[in-house]
């Protein structure tokens, strides 16, 4: 577990980074997000997360990986604003936040270009530039072509690329993703894991990926975090330093062997106490 | 929409596309034989205008007199009944608005609807001639009261049909409560909406054909020439005054069938 980094964060501690040229190692290493003993009981007497204390640093794509119910979609929340948290603090250092959920969650009475214009629109973004970035993030995610479809002639991974591409209009600093691939076949999701390590790699947002499935967990991640639930806490915090892109033979090497062993263990670990 | 919802709603098209015209050709005419079999057979000559034998109905649509007695009727039915529906539409959907953006006024509001759906308006029809004078006025009120409820329901029920993970979408890009109702709720709503206008059509008819039952000033539609042809013994006329008010309110169901599947067939088979 990495040590509570110190902050002030946010505009003031120089991230959104004004000079945007200058590379990633060259930046203040501000955390974007962080966790400090933050807690979350509810009104019921649950205690769905007790002191987790992490931080995300600019560039990172941590994964979360953990059993159902042990309260990493609810820490997912709590990041993005939608659920406040009882105990200890929670810093966001940007307002530009990109939130994948479960579902796709598209509206099914706007085509592909509509669905993936919505949080533009939202945000007011002018026609013209809203149609130029919806254009570019329709490409970045393999859907050129697919513009004027409806959400029910797509397949699902086709849908939650939709849903990526509406996200990625808003130019996110920091990318959370809950469970986003849960859903899909295997082939899909694997395929979709490599092209999100290659749009991370041209975007270098910051990411945190919650995800049940321990090999994506390890294949996607920068950073590992292990939880285990009731209540929701961290385990492990494993580093991974293979690169984005991601080889996607990166699969079958022995470091990923390793990793992915390292977190069945702690998982199994968790799950026994 | 999960892929075994949309499996079924493919299913339901292809069925649709199959529609089977002989099996119901074949119930009206053996209908229409009953008929024959009644007139000639069963009731005496005397007697006959109970049931006329189907050709002197169908004749008096080729009668110039009648045909145009009942057209006329027939239009100012169809514009008491518009004007109506328009009322509802306005204020029903006004209605379902105000209800979703607050719980208080859901609250207030939601049991009224309930009752209006309860009482037999046409225990009120009496009442609303001696508030709103004989009049246009008081048949629109009529059909407003008759069609208010499927309306107001159905736009309440579309408008709640949001999934939570797209109202956490619009949280999250901080939209307002205008810019979530109008690229949210009210889209969604559109097919529920729809629906319910189907019912309110077929209503509003009905409401205009009772209004000119107990309110005889003004403009007397096709109510107005029922109550005359039944008090004449008209009985050929009657029959066809009535299958050109079920034609109309068949028609005014496939209309606005045609018109929901326009607006929403694109992504909801309607």
């Amino acid at each position: 577990m990495s040590a509570p980094q110190h902050l002030p964060v946010g505009r003031e501690a120089g991230y959104p980074d004004p000079d945007p040229g200058r590379s990633l190692t060259e930046r203040p290493r501000h955390p974007v997000l962080s966790f400090e003993r933050a807690g979350l009981t509810f009104p019921t007497g649950t205690t769905a997360l007790k002191d987790i204390d992490f931080d995300v640093l600019p560039g990172e794509f941590v994964t979360v990986v953990g059993p159902s119910g042990c309260g990493k979609s609810t820490l997912l929340r709590v990041a993005s604003g939608l659920q406040t948290i009882t105990d200890g603090d929670v810093r966001v250092a940007t307002e530009k936040i990109g939130y994948v959920f479960q579902d796709a969650t598209l509206l099914p009475w706007r085509s592909v270009r509509r669905n993936v214009e919505l949080l533009a629109e939202i945000a007011g973004v002018p026609a013209a530039e809203r149609a130029q970035r919806a254009a570019d993030a329709i490409d970045l995610v393999g859907l050129t072509g697919f513009e004027q479809h409806y959400p029910r002639a797509l397949s699902g991974g086709m849908r939650m690329r939709v849903s990526l591409a509406r996200s990625l209009v808003r130019d996110p600093q920091l990318f959370l993703f809950d469970e986003p691939f849960g859903a899909l076949d295997e082939i899909t999701r694997e395929r979709l894991n490599d092209e999100l390590s290659s749009i991370f790699s041209l975007r270098r947002f910051t990411g945190l990926f919650i995800t049940h499935s321990v090999a994506e967990a390890v294949y996607l991640g920068t950073r590992v975090i292990v939880m285990s639930g009731r209540p929701g806490t961290i385990r492990a915090d494993i580093r991974i330093p293979e690169s984005h892109p991601r080889d996607p033979d990166f699969r079958f090497s022995k470091e990923f062997a390793e990793v992915t062993s390292q977190v069945a263990h702690h998982l199994r670990e968790g799950h026994s106490a | 929409m999960s892929a075994s919802s949309s499996t079924r709603q493919t299913l339901l098209r292809r069925r649709r596309g199959r529609v089977n015209w002989v099996a119901p050709l074949l119930v009206l005419l053996i209908a229409i034989a009953i008929a024959y079999l009644v007139s000639y057979l069963v009731l005496e000559p005397s007697r006959q205008f109970l049931l006329p034998p189907p050709h002197q109905v169908i004749a008096v649509f080729f009668d110039p007199a009648t045909l145009s007695d009942i057209a006329v009727g027939l239009s100012r039915t169809a514009l008491v009944a518009a004007l109506g529906l328009a009322a509802a539409i306005i204020i029903g959907m006004a209605w379902a608005i105000a209800m979703s953006q607050a719980r208080w006024v859901e609250d207030s509001l939601f049991p009224y609807a309930v009752i209006l759906q309860c009482i037999p308006i046409l225990a009120l029809v009496p009442l609303i001639g001696f508030w709103f004078g004989y009049d246009l006025p008081a048949r629109i009120v009529v059909c407003v009261m008759i069609s208010l409820f499927p309306i107001v329901s159905n736009t309440l029920f579309g408008l709640r049909s949001t999934d939570p993970g797209q109202r956490d979408l619009f949280l999250l890009e901080k939209s307002s409560r205008w810019g979530r109702l109008w690229r949210l709720e009210l889209p969604a709503a559109m097919p529920a909406v729809f629906a319910g206008l189907r019912i309110a059509a077929g209503l509003t008819i009905v409401g205009a054909i009772v209004g000119d039952f107990f309110f005889s000033r003004g403009t007397p539609g096709l109510g107005s020439l029922i109550s005359t042809y039944q008090s004449r013994l008209q009985s050929p006329q009657l029959f066809a005054a009535i299958i050109a008010a079920s034609l109309f309110g068949v028609l005014v169901f496939f209309a606005f069938g045609w018109l929901g599947r326009r607006v929403v067939g694109h992504w909801y088979d309607f």
